[in-house]
């Protein structure tokens, strides 16, 4: 009885999350006019014409490759920065370690609209308006705070006797750290790198702000700025829509496996 | 092989006021099997940290054949520890994890192999040996903990109560395979453990420390036959020795000792083994019996004598009180350990 209970109740909860963008789908595959008719959109004939409306007359896919290099590259070098500042932030002793922690998270609790005049101030400054780094080097700013107290959290949970069973065992604290805590770390830098990779992707008012050219632009902006003549093109946004659920979705089910594997179980004890 | 010395080492942790050791001297000879013991918070494993490199001193030195260490990290110690919770690495193999010593030392893959699989196979891991740690038992786990420190022929090992996450059963088995594992390697050995059982077994020393002071060391039977104090009276020994004050203690050492001892305050301990239980109206004090415990090879008898002291009594066998009998209770003679009102050893 309650196995089927929580079999509705599950059924029920991706009804709801799953219809709006399944109606998304379909809806992107159908004539512009299907979509205002008052009966459902099932039924009427498929194709394609959105989406090969939206790559050969809009070139929409200069902004998905912006928006993958710019989440990419936002996401690699906050991982770089965040995982050794993580790592000696819960390991190592050294003085005002707390003071520097609380700045990071005091860094990313501005409002992100309060900060865009004087970021836009800084990159023309550094002549980054319009240009790829001039997007990523603004992300960093929210994006390696965050990944920094993910994974702090992360290695403060991860037992020490692990570390110190390699430094005895003849390792660097160094090497203790690459042979030992990072592999272990998988988990959490697949979990942080989704969140980074996401926010990237995701984000609109820095995008809006610093780029000019339709050739920088982001696919969050690209959306909103998809214009027709004579009236808004629904079914080429919701097209464009699909489009950018796509690599989100590939990202989520490459590095799942990895979250949901808990690695450290086995560790100590039983 | 190793001798390893601590001088007068000192160890406050910043987050308290209390020193986690204060002041401690001691001394372990090349091949010796040192156990060191004491309640929790007595400082025992922040012994077994310095002497490994995990903890600095906040005084004193630490020294591996009379060269200063104090200064030396961990990875440049060639110790080995056994970590009570194992410390195995999850994300390796058995065989990755009893390689990684060797790897660490730059010894080439072919060398690693040849020397971990006749370890393996001394312990019995070697149809393990491509499993993950999640995939073992807690018994399979503590042998991977033991056979990654066999492998690599450290100087000295040192074992953090790597038996406490163990059955009772497996525990005892464990104990004397340690044992036989020190005769045929001859390597020193410190053993950290809060069991003065397992201390006395495995220990051809031990230490016994309270609250950052080492209290005594000694071989185990010098600690039960001469304590240097009430607290190693009573922590090494079970069921625990009795104490007793005041004029029960004069009466129990007997007239000529009592008189000699007239002027000083002292109390008297008796181990359970050497307390009597008698019929009633004979030894020296009347008593009720509480709770008998049957053992089988002894019988522990709790009674309590008529001014109120409870006293535990070891016979060996059964016995036949019941709870509420009335019983006399008498000492084995010459078998009582006197200490001074500040609670050291009193020789006579």
């Amino acid at each position: 009885m309650m196995a089927i209970l929580r079999r509705a109740a599950i059924a029920a909860l991706l009804l709801l999350w799953a219809a709006p963008l399944g109606w998304m789908v379909m809806a992107s595959l159908q004539p512009e006019s299907a979509l205002y008719q008052a009966d459902s959109p099932a039924g009427t004939s498929f194709n394609w014409n959105h989406y090969r409306a939206l790559f050969a007359e809009r070139r929409f896919w200069q902004p998905v490759l912006n928006s993958i290099v710019v989440a990419s590259a936002t996401t690699l070098l906050a991982l770089l920065v965040a995982v050794p500042c993580a790592y000696a932030m819960a390991r190592l002793q050294f003085r005002a370690k707390r003071a520097l922690l609380a700045m990071v998270l005091a860094v990313s609790t501005f409002p992100q609209v309060s900060i865009v005049p004087s970021l836009f101030l800084i990159l023309r400054w550094l002549g980054l308006i319009d240009t790829i780094p001039g997007l990523v080097l603004p992300y960093l700013t929210f994006a390696t705070p965050l990944a920094v107290w993910l994974m702090t959290g992360f290695f403060r949970e991860l037992p020490r006797d692990l570390e110190e069973a390699a430094r005895l065992d003849g390792a660097s604290r160094l090497r203790a750290a690459v042979e030992v805590a990072i592999p272990l770390a998988a988990p959490a830098i697949a979990t942080t790198a989704i969140l980074t990779f996401l926010y990237a992707w995701n984000e609109f008012l820095f995008a809006l702000s610093f780029t000019v050219s339709p050739d920088r632009q982001t696919v969050p902006v690209a959306i909103a700025l998809l214009q027709g003549r004579y009236q808004v093109p629904w079914g080429q946004i919701l097209a464009a829509a699909v489009i950018a659920s796509v690599p989100v979705a590939v990202v989520v089910l490459a590095f799942q496996r990895r979250i949901v594997k808990g690695l450290t179980t086995g560790a100590v004890k039983g | 092989m190793a001798a390893i010395a601590l001088e007068d080492v000192r160890k406050v942790h910043a987050e308290s006021a209390r020193p986690a050791l204060a002041g401690l001297s001691i001394e372990i000879t090349d091949g010796e099997r040192l156990a060191i013991v004491g309640p929790s918070g007595s400082g025992k494993s922040t012994v077994l940290r310095l002497i490994a490199g995990l903890d600095q001193p906040t005084r004193g030195r630490v020294r591996i054949d009379g060269v200063d260490v104090t200064d030396v990290p961990p990875e440049s110690r060639d110790l080995a520890m056994v970590f009570q919770s194992y410390a195995l690495y999850p994300h390796m193999t058995v065989r990755a994890n009893l390689g990684f010593g060797l790897r660490m030392r730059g010894i080439a893959a072919a060398d690693i192999a040849s020397r971990v699989l006749p370890v393996a196979d001394s312990l019995g891991l070697q149809p393990l040996l491509d499993r993950k740690p999640a995939e073992l038992s807690g018994g399979e786990r503590q042998r991977v903990a033991l056979g990654r420190a066999i492998v690599r022929h450290p100087r000295a090992f040192l074992f953090d109560e790597p038996l406490s996450n163990l059955d009772p059963q497996l525990r005892g088995r464990t104990r004397t395979e340690l044992v036989t594992l020190h005769q045929r390697l001859g390597a020193t050995m410190i053993y950290v453990t809060h069991d003065q059982e397992e201390a006395m077994t495995l220990g051809q020393r031990i230490a016994v420390l309270r609250e950052g002071h080492l209290e005594q060391v000694a071989t185990p039977q010098e600690l039960y036959d001469r304590p240097a104090n009430r607290f190693v009276a009573t922590f090494i020994g079970s069921p625990p020795m009795n104490l007793i004050d005041g004029a029960m203690a004069r009466s129990a050492l007997g007239n000529a000792l009592a008189q000699r001892l007239a002027n000083m305050q002292l109390s008297v301990g008796i181990r359970p083994q050497d307390v009597i239980v008698v019929s009633p109206g004979d030894g020296l004090f009347a008593a009720t019996v509480g709770v008998v415990e049957p053992l089988g090879s002894t019988t522990i008898v709790h009674v309590r004598t008529d001014d109120g002291t409870h006293l535990i009594a070891a016979t060996p066998g059964a016995h036949k009180a019941r709870p509420g009998d009335s019983v006399g209770v008498r000492f084995a003679t010459g078998r009582a350990h006197i200490f001074s009102a500040e609670g050291r050893r009193v020789e006579v």
